[in-house]
């Protein structure tokens, strides 16, 4: 008997859809809320900065069951949507929104910080060279945070293979559609006879985290010696 | 170069006003830290925002709170220096010096990468990272780079703080080639008589926050000597140095001047201190001393125990100071004709 079924290989593949999708979504996003909260003075900012930050001490749960109440037919959002003929729940697009909204914290902090921590001064020097804000921002506050952004990235990915609350709940557990590997584990513990199965995927989570752990190693030491 | 200010800002509890008008190329901005000097340069380039107020570069409006004018500092074509260079370190240095010309419009661009290139020596330095640069070459790109925005006004803050001794007056005649020849006005901001003396032709004196004075360089560098313990430099452009004996000896003026010390170049300059000079009623008839110049007595200053005396010599101006004892004894008065002796030992060079 292999060690994996195919429907594993398949919740494996749609965990790395889900994460990257969710990432890759999220990152021109969170580039622009940091920018918010570093570089400008606007009011409530505190206020965004609690709902932005939200989602890292609330349960899981909670998020997802909020957002079903948001995207589901009858929800604000939902209702909307389903205009357009667009479903969410219980698709991968729900997977991804629900790995987006629970990852997004990480992102925004990381890249914050990042920002944060780029001499202002470069950003005056650059505006006296003639660039205008904009143009500092892209060609020099930017590419100086550019390891806090990548880390950002590789935080929200990671937290995104594990995503398993949220996603449950909005997307449900479907094979093939929404199951993504945490999930799939959770249907083998509670099935009788599935430990073996459980623990071979735990096995495959082990290694994917370990790998995201040495690419985002060697990356940053790449953008280090530029 | 005309420039007319009129500002206030309220920085937390410091308050800075300045209220001036200046026409000329090279102008310096003295004053001690923490005095404005910093506020101003943030002012003039559109860093900072005035609370009242006007700014007037040539026949540019910068800033009027009335017009309700701030044009942002991308608009305003005035280049600045920082004190630490700055420079972007995500880039190589011909990056860093094409950032700013990038962005200037083609119509502006009265100069060209090359003969910055050429004028700064960066040519081995073009492809390497900034972070591995020394503290002189980091000035020289950020020079560079602001030049090459081809600005209206280049406003220097303590460019050469930083730098230890030796590399100030290194850098210091790329300076003033790169002025001369390309003919840029210079606000140049520093703490440092020696610096103001050798960089710049008029000053503004700021201190507390406000602009006190404004005075030709020469004239700070004489009435500071009256504060204690302030001795006052000459400094003395020497040209054409020609070996004489194991000495060389320099035109300055009409007169040659024998010195221990060689330069390689045609025009320098040297520092003489005016507690260094010797003065006799009368030619000696022999003396260890290489120089004796025939001088007139000049004005004539007394300050507590020192008196300070202009002496003309020829089309040159040289200060001495001496006691109050030795000006009765040599029966000093204006027009008087006396022997300046000076050794060949104690000139120093500095460009």
């Amino acid at each position: 008997m292999s060690l994996l079924q195919p429907s594993d290989l398949d919740a494996i593949l749609l965990s790395f859809k889900v994460a990257s999708t969710a990432t890759l979504l999220s990152t021109p996003l969170g580039i622009g809320v940091a920018y918010l909260l570093v570089h400008t003075r606007i009011p409530g900012k505190s206020i965004i900065e609690g709902i932005v930050n939200l989602p890292l001490v609330l349960p899981p749960v909670v998020i997802g069951y909020l957002l079903l109440v948001l995207f589901g037919r009858r929800g604000w959002i939902g209702a909307w949507l389903m205009q357009y003929n667009i479903q969410v729940i219980f698709t991968l697009t729900g997977a991804i929104i629900a790995s987006a909204v629970v990852g997004f914290p990480l992102l925004v902090r990381s890249i914050r910080l990042g920002m944060e921590s780029v001499d202002p001064s470069y950003r005056r020097v650059a505006r006296t060279l003639g660039a205008s804000r904009w143009d500092a921002f892209f060609t020099v506050t930017l590419p100086l945070s550019g390891r806090a952004v990548f880390a950002g990235m590789t935080l929200m990915f990671a937290r995104s293979l594990g995503e398993f609350g949220a996603t449950i709940i909005l997307a449900g557990n479907i094979p093939g559609v929404t199951q993504t590997i945490p999930l799939a584990i959770y249907e083998y513990t509670s099935a009788p006879g599935g430990d073996r199965m459980a623990l071979s995927l735990c096995l495959v989570s082990i290694l994917l985290s370990f790998a995201v752990l040495l690419a985002s190693g060697a990356a940053s030491k790449t953008l280090d010696r530029k | 170069m005309q420039l007319d200010v009129a500002v206030r800002k309220q920085q937390g509890s410091f308050q800075f006003s300045a209220e001036f008008s200046l026409t000329g190329k090279r102008i310096g901005l003295f004053g001690p830290s923490g005095s404005g000097k910093s506020t101003l340069m943030h002012l003039l380039a559109g860093l900072l925002k005035p609370d009242s107020g006007s700014i007037r570069l040539d026949d540019r409006v910068l800033f009027d709170s009335q017009a309700k004018i701030n044009l942002p500092p991308e608009k305003r074509r005035v280049g600045v220096v920082f004190q630490h260079a700055h420079l972007f370190p995500h880039m190589s240095v011909r990056r860093n010096l094409l950032y700013g010309w990038r962005r200037t419009p083609e119509q502006e661009r009265y100069i060209q990468p090359e003969a910055i290139i050429e004028v700064l020596h960066l040519h081995p330095l073009l492809d390497r990272g900034v972070n591995l640069l020394s503290g002189g070459e980091r000035q020289r790109v950020a020079l560079g780079r602001t030049l090459l925005t081809c600005p209206r006004l280049i406003l220097m803050d303590e460019p050469l703080t930083g730098l230890d001794e030796e590399l100030k007056f290194q850098i210091m005649p790329y300076l003033n080639t790169v002025f001369s020849q390309f003919d840029i006005p210079l606000l140049f901001i520093s703490h440092s008589l020696m610096e103001m003396r050798l960089m710049t032709e008029q000053v503004l004196v700021v201190d507390q926050g406000e602009v006190r004075r404004q005075m030709a360089t020469e004239e700070l560098a004489q009435s500071a000597w009256a504060a204690p313990r302030q001795g006052y430099v000459n400094l003395l452009r020497l040209a054409d140095p020609r070996p004489q004996g194991d000495l060389w000896s320099y035109q300055w003026g009409e007169a040659r001047l024998v010195l221990t010390e060689y330069a390689e170049s045609q025009d320098n300059i040297f520092e003489l201190d005016s507690r260094e000079i010797l003065l006799f009623k009368r030619h000696p008839e022999a003396t260890s001393a290489r120089n004796l110049l025939p001088c007139k007595v000049g004005k004539m200053f007394t300050v507590g125990n020192r008196v300070r005396v202009e002496l003309q010599c020829g089309s040159q101006q040289l200060i001495v100071q001496i006691v109050p004892e030795s000006m009765r004894e040599l029966e000093l008065v204006e027009g008087k004709d006396v022997v300046a002796v000076i050794k060949a030992s104690v000139f120093r060079r500095l460009l």
